[in-house]
C-alpha cells in the first residue's frame, strides 16, 4: 500500500469521495514527508502547514455534509514562489521580496482553491525566474533527489524536487525559457508550457511578460492534464488571455498514436547535445515508431538564433517589469533616511537583487536604450516573427515535433554558477516554444548514469490535446515513471 | 532691437487633460474621484504596481480619446499600441508609465490635427501632431518649494488616472496665443462632456519655448491655463535677457515654480532621460474601426464652433459676445439657462459680458466657484425691468449676489436699495441739492452739459436709489421754472 503522499492526484480524490482518507490525513502525510526530507532536497521557501490543515479540514467537513466537492478536493499543491498567494509571503527567491505578502490571490490561485486543492508552501526558485538551475535562489540552492550533489534544474526546480520526492502531490511552475520543462526533464516529472494566453498570468510575478506562462507539474501525464484543466480558461484580469471555453484535458488521453506525424528537428540534437541524451531520446522516438506514430527528421532554420533572441527580449523585458521593486512601497529597503531617493532606489536595489538579476537589468537596460534598440530589440522582434513562421510551416506537415529537452544531463552544484553563458546554453531547446508561444510538454524518457532524461513535445498554439495524448501513450508503454529517488 | 523675425516666439505645447468624467481609472476599476480623499485610499494592485497586478484598459476612455480626436481634426489609427516609458521618479508605482508613443514601431491614437484660434480678429491654424491616451502619475506634496522642501509624501490616489495628452507643434508665437488655444480646447472638451477644467489640476501642460530659432528649451509643471501666459512670458523674458547679454540658452528642462513665479533648471541636456520606450505587451492592440468612429460621431455632443452660429442666429447676439460666452462652456451653459427663464437673450448677454465677467476676472474666478445661480441674474434683471431698483444699484448689487449667493430682493430689501419712485420725497432731495449748490445750478441754466451734475448729486444724496427717469424730470422741471421766473 502506498502512503497518502504517493498517490496520484485522482487517486487522492477517490479516495476522498469514498471516505477511504481524510483530506487532513492527506496533507498530514505530506508535511511529515517534508518534515523528514526538506533539510536535504529544499524544495520549500515557505511552509503554509497551519492554513493547509485548516483547509483540508473545511474539505473534509464537506465530504462530512456530503457536500458536492472541487475536482482537486483535497490535493496538496506546491506553488513556485512567483505565484501570488493572499496572505503567505510570495519571495520569487530574492531578498528584495523576503518580506513580500501579497495582498491577492493569483487567478490560477483562486481556480485551484475553487476546486477545493490544498496549498501546502511555496517553493524555491531562481531568483525572479532567472536561472535554470535553482542556484540563484537568495534562500540556497535546492538539490537534486536523484543526486544531491547536482541542481534540479530551474527556474522552477522546487517545484519539481517535491512533487518527485512525494513533499506534495502536484506542483505549480512558470516557464518564461524553459522553467517547467527544464526541472521537470531534470528531476523526472511532467511537465506542461501552455500556449501563451491558455492560463492566466494575473498574479505571476513578471520576469519576461510577452514570454511566460504558469503550468501544471506532477507525477504523470493524467495528472498533468487533470491540473491543467482546472487552471486554463479565459481571464478577464489578463488582456493577453485566450477567450476559448474551458477543456477537460483528460479526455483527450487515449494510449494510441496510431497516423501520428512526428517531426524531429535537426537543430534539437545539434552539436552541443550529449551523445547519451540523443541516444536516450533516439529510442523514445523508436518507441512511438513502434506504437504507429511515424517520424521524419525535418529542420527550422532560423531555431539557431532563438537563443539569442530569446535573451535580448527576456531580459530587455525584464529590465522593465522589475523596475518597480525601489523599497518605496514594498520589499527591501535599507536603513537609511538621510539619502535623496535616487540614492536609496540605487542602494535598495543593489542589495535586495542577486548577481544574476542585476546583470540581466543592465544588459535589458542596454538593449533599449537610444542608439541600440533597433539593433538589439526590434531586431530581435523580427526573428521572433521568422521563428513563428518556421513552426507555422512545420506543423503544416507535422503535428507534433520531438527533441529532447535538455541538451546536458542535470549538472553539479556550482558548476557553472560562474559562468553565465554556459548556463544561458543550457536553455536553447526550450526557448523558442516560449517566442513562439507554443505549448511544449517534458516528460520523462529514461535515464543515463542514473541521471533522469527528459524529451520534449512541442504542438501548434491551443493544442495541448495533442501533446497530452502522444505523452500519455508513451507513458503507458514504458515504466520510467514508476522509477523514484532513493532518498529516505 | 533685433528685428522681427530674430524676435520671433515659437512654442509647441504638450496638454495633459484628465478625463474627468470616467468614473474609474485607465487601467483598474478603482474610483477616479481623488479629490480631497485621504492619501493612497483608492490603489489596487494593478495601479499601486504590486507585483503580479496586470493592466486591463478601459474601454470608455478610447471612446472618449476618439471623439476629443475627431473634435481636434485628427486622423484616428486603426489599429494603436500601448508603450512603456521607462524612468525612475517616486511618483510612478511601476517606475514606467504605460503611454504612446509615435516611433520605434508605436501608433499613438491620433495624429495630424489642427485647431483654429482667433488672434486679434484673424483665424490662425495650429497644428496638432499627436493625441493620445496615457495614465496619470501619483502626487507629490512638498513642504514649500520643490527645492527647499525636507520631504517628499506620495498620494497614489491619482495614480492610474486616464490622461488625454495634446502635442501640438511650434505654430503658437506668444503666451497669449497660448492661453488662447488652452482655452479653445478647454471649451472643446467640455463641450465633449468629457472633462472638467473646474476641477484642480484637471489640465496642466508643458511647453517648448524658443526664441529667433535658437536652442529650445522645455517649462514643465504648468498647471492651469492661468499659469501658461506668466510661465511662458517669464521664460521668454529669461532668454531675450541672455541674449541681450550675449549669453547662450541652455537646452534644459525647467521646472515652471508658481508661488515665486520663476522658472528653475530641473535638467541639463546631459541629464535628460532616455525613456526607452518599448511596447507594452500586457496590453493587447487596440482596433478602431469606423463603425466605432461612426458611433462616437453620431453620439457627439454640440462642438463649440456650431454654438456659436446658433447663438448668433437663435439669439441674435453680436458675435463677439457668442464667441466670448462660448469660450468657458460654463458661461455659455449658464446663458442659455438664463435664457430659458427669460427670454432676454440681448440684456442678459450684455450682464454677462460687462459686469459679470469682469468682476469674476478682477478677482480670478472661475464662474462655478462663483455662487450666482441664472435664477439670482435673472431675477436681478428682472427687478430692473420692473422699475423696482435701478441699473445702478444692479450693478451695485451683482458683486454681492456672486460673492454671497443671497437672493437679490433679499439683498435690496435689507440694504434698503429700492428705488426711490416718489415725486415728493425726491422734489425735497433736489431742493436741499439745488440750495446746497447754487454755483452749479447757475452753470447748468446756461449750459446744458452741466445738468448731470446736479443729477449725480441727486444720486448721491439717495445713494443711487432714485429712479434716474424721474429724478432727471424733476431737476429739469426745477431749472424750467428758475429761467421763467428769471435769475434769482
Ligand atoms: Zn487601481
Amino acid at each position: 500500500m502506498p502512503k497518502l503522499n504517493e498517490l496520484t492526484a485522482k487517486e487522492t480524490v477517490e479516495k476522498i469521495h469514498k471516505k477511504e482518507a481524510t483530506a487532513e490525513e492527506c496533507v498530514l502525510s505530506v508535511f511529515e514527508r517534508i518534515h523528514r526530507l526538506d533539510d536535504k532536497v529544499h524544495a520549500f521557501v515557505t511552509l503554509a502547514e497551519e492554513e493547509a490543515l485548516r483547509k483540508a479540514r473545511e474539505i473534509d467537513e464537506k465530504v462530512s455534509k456530503g457536500k458536492p466537492l472541487g475536482r482537486l478536493a483535497g490535493v496538496p499543491v506546491a506553488v513556485k514562489d512567483n505565484i501570488c498567494t493572499k496572505e503567505i509571503r510570495t519571495t520569487c527567491s530574492s531578498r528584495m521580496l523576503e518580506f513580500f505578502v501579497p495582498p491577492y490571490d493569483a487567478d490560477v490561485i483562486e481556480k485551484i482553491k475553487m476546486e477545493d486543492a490544498v496549498i501546502v508552501g511555496k517553493t524555491n526558485m531562481d531568483e525572479f525566474a532567472m536561472g535554470s538551475s535553482t542556484e540563484t535562489s537568495y534562500f540556497g540552492t535546492t538539490h537534486n533527489p536523484w543526486d544531491l550533489s547536482r541542481v534540479p534544474g530551474g527556474s522552477s526546480g522546487g517545484s519539481a524536487a517535491a512533487i518527485v520526492v512525494d513533499e506534495s502531490i502536484l506542483a505549480f511552475g512558470s516557464d518564461t525559457g524553459g522553467s517547467i520543462r527544464c526541472p521537470a526533464s531534470y528531476c523526472s516529472v511532467v511537465g506542461i508550457k501552455p500556449t501563451y494566453g491558455l492560463v492566466s498570468r494575473y498574479g505571476l510575478i513578471a520576469y519576461a511578460n510577452s514570454l511566460e506562462q504558469i503550468g501544471p507539474m506532477a507525477r504523470n501525464v493524467y495528472d498533468c492534464a487533470l491540473f491543467l484543466s482546472v487552471i486554463a480558461g479565459y481571464d478577464p484580469k489578463d488582456s493577453t488571455s485566450v477567450k476559448i471555453e474551458p477543456k477537460d484535458y483528460t479526455k483527450f488521453l487515449r494510449n494510441d498514436v496510431t497516423g501520428f506525424k512526428i517531426g524531429l528537428p535537426t537543430e534539437f540534437f545539434g552539436e552541443g547535445t550529449s551523445e547519451s541524451i540523443k541516444k536516450q531520446v533516439w529510442r523514445a522516438i523508436h518507441k512511438l515508431e513502434e506504437l504507429g506514430a511515424s517520424c521524419e527528421e525535418t529542420s527550422l532554420p532560423t531555431l539557431e538564433y532563438a537563443l539569442a533572441t530569446y535573451y535580448i527580449v527576456a531580459m530587455s523585458e525584464a529590465s522593465s517589469n522589475l523596475a518597480r521593486y525601489d523599497g518605496l512601497r514594498y520589499g527591501y529597503r535599507i536603513d537609511r533616511d538621510d539619502a535623496d531617493w535616487s540614492t536609496v532606489y540605487s542602494k535598495n536595489r543593489q542589495t535586495g537583487f542577486g548577481a544574476e538579476v542585476r546583470r540581466r537589468i543592465i544588459l535589458g537596460t542596454y538593449a533599449l536604450s537610444a542608439g541600440y534598440y533597433d539593433k538589439y530589440y526590434l531586431k530581435a522582434l523580427k526573428i521572433r516573427t521568422l521563428i513563428r513562421k518556421d513552426f507555422e510551416q512545420a506543423f503544416k506537415k507535422f503535428d507534433v515535433l520531438i527533441g529532447p529537452t535538455m541538451p546536458i544531463p542535470p549538472f553539479k552544484i556550482g558548476e557553472k554558477i560562474q559562468d553565465p553563458l554556459a548556463l544561458y546554453m543550457c536553455d536553447v531547446d526550450t526557448v523558442s516554444a516560449n517566442l513562439a508561444g507554443l505549448p511544449a510538454i517534458s516528460i520523462p524518457c529514461g535515464f543515463a548514469d542514473d541521471l533522469p532524461i527528459g524529451m520534449q513535445i512541442l504542438a501548434p498554439p491551443l493544442r495541448e490535446d495533442l501533446l497530452l495524448q502522444v505523452s500519455y501513450a508513451f507513458e503507458q508503454n514504458t515504466t520510467y515513471k514508476d522509477r523514484k529517488p532513493s532518498l529516505k | 532691437m533685433g528685428s522681427a523675425i530674430q524676435n520671433r516666439i515659437l512654442i509647441g505645447l504638450e496638454i495633459h487633460t484628465q478625463l474627468t468624467s470616467l468614473k474609474t481609472k485607465l487601467f483598474c476599476s478603482c474610483s477616479s474621484d481623488y479629490r480631497g480623499k485621504d492619501p493612497n485610499m483608492l490603489v489596487c494592485p494593478v495601479c499601486f504596481g504590486i507585483p503580479g497586478a496586470l493592466p486591463v484598459l478601459n474601454k470608455k476612455a478610447v471612446e472618449f480619446a476618439v471623439m476629443a480626436a475627431i473634435a481636434l481634426n485628427c486622423k484616428i489609427s486603426k489599429r494603436m499600441f500601448f508603450f512603456r516609458k521607462n524612468y525612475y521618479y517616486p511618483d510612478m508605482p511601476k517606475n514606467f508609465q504605460i503611454s504612446q508613443y509615435d516611433r520605434a514601431g508605436g501608433v499613438p491614437l491620433a495624429v495630424d490635427g489642427f485647431l483654429h484660434i482667433d488672434v486679434k480678429r484673424k483665424r490662425k491654424k495650429i497644428r496638432i501632431s499627436r493625441v493620445h491616451l496615457e495614465e496619470d502619475p501619483g502626487r507629490l506634496v512638498h513642504l514649500g518649494p520643490i527645492d527647499q522642501s525636507p520631504y517628499t509624501l506620495v498620494d497614489y490616489n491619482r495614480a492610474g488616472i486616464a490622461l488625454l495628452e495634446v502635442v501640438t507643434d511650434p505654430d503658437l508665437n506668444s503666451p497669449k496665443e497660448a492661453r488662447i488655444f488652452l482655452q479653445k480646447l478647454r471649451s472643446i472638451l467640455e463641450h465633449l462632456e468629457i472633462f472638467d477644467g473646474g476641477l484642480e489640476g484637471a489640465m496642466r501642460c508643458d511647453a517648448n519655448i524658443s526664441i529667433a530659432g535658437g536652442t529650445r528649451v522645455e517649462v514643465k509643471n504648468i498647471s492651469s491655463f492661468k499659469e501658461v501666459e506668466r510661465a511662458l512670458s517669464f521664460e521668454i523674458m529669461r532668454q531675450k535677457d541672455l541674449v541681450e547679454k550675449g549669453l547662450a540658452v541652455e537646452r534644459e528642462t525647467r521646472h515652471w515654480d508658481e508661488t515665486r513665479r520663476i522658472t528653475l533648471t530641473l535638467r541639463t541636456k546631459e541629464e535628460e532621460h532616455d525613456y526607452r520606450y518599448f511596447p507594452e505587451l500586457d496590453l493587447v492592440p487596440i482596433v478602431i474601426t469606423n463603425d466605432f468612429i461612426e458611433g462616437v460621431k453620431d453620439q457627439m455632443p454640440e462642438l463649440p464652433e456650431a454654438r456659436i452660429q446658433r447663438f448668433i442666429t437663435t439669439y441674435n447676439i453680436p458675435q463677439y459676445n457668442a464667441e466670448v460666452l462660448v469660450s468657458d462652456k460654463a458661461l455659455a451653459d449658464f446663458f442659455e439657462r438664463c435664457v430659458k427663464l427669460y427670454n432676454k437673450p440681448k440684456e442678459i448677454g450684455n450682464w454677462m459680458m460687462s459686469d459679470l465677467l469682469r468682476y469674476l476676472y478682477e478677482n480670478n474666478l472661475e464662474l462655478p466657484e462663483s455662487k450666482i445661480t441664472p435664477e439670482h441674474l435673472v431675477e436681478m434683471i428682472r427687478l430692473i425691468d420692473d422699475g423696482v431698483i435701478s441699473g445702478k444699484i444692479g450693478k451695485k448689487v451683482l458683486p454681492e449676489i456672486i460673492l454671497t449667493g443671497r437672493l437679490p430682493m433679499q439683498i435690496i430689501e435689507e440694504e434698503g436699495l429700492v428705488k426711490v419712485t416718489s415725486r415728493e420725497t425726491l422734489e425735497k432731495i433736489v431742493d436741499r441739492v439745488f440750495a446746497e449748490n447754487p454755483k452749479a445750478v447757475e452753470d447748468a441754466l446756461t449750459d446744458e452739459k452741466t445738468v448731470h451734475f446736479l443729477v449725480g448729486q441727486l444720486m448721491k444724496e439717495t445713494k443711487g436709489k432714485a429712479d434716474p427717469q424721474l429724478a432727471n424730470q424733476i431737476i429739469r422741471e426745477r431749472l424750467e421754472i428758475i429761467k421763467a421766473k428769471g435769475r434769482p
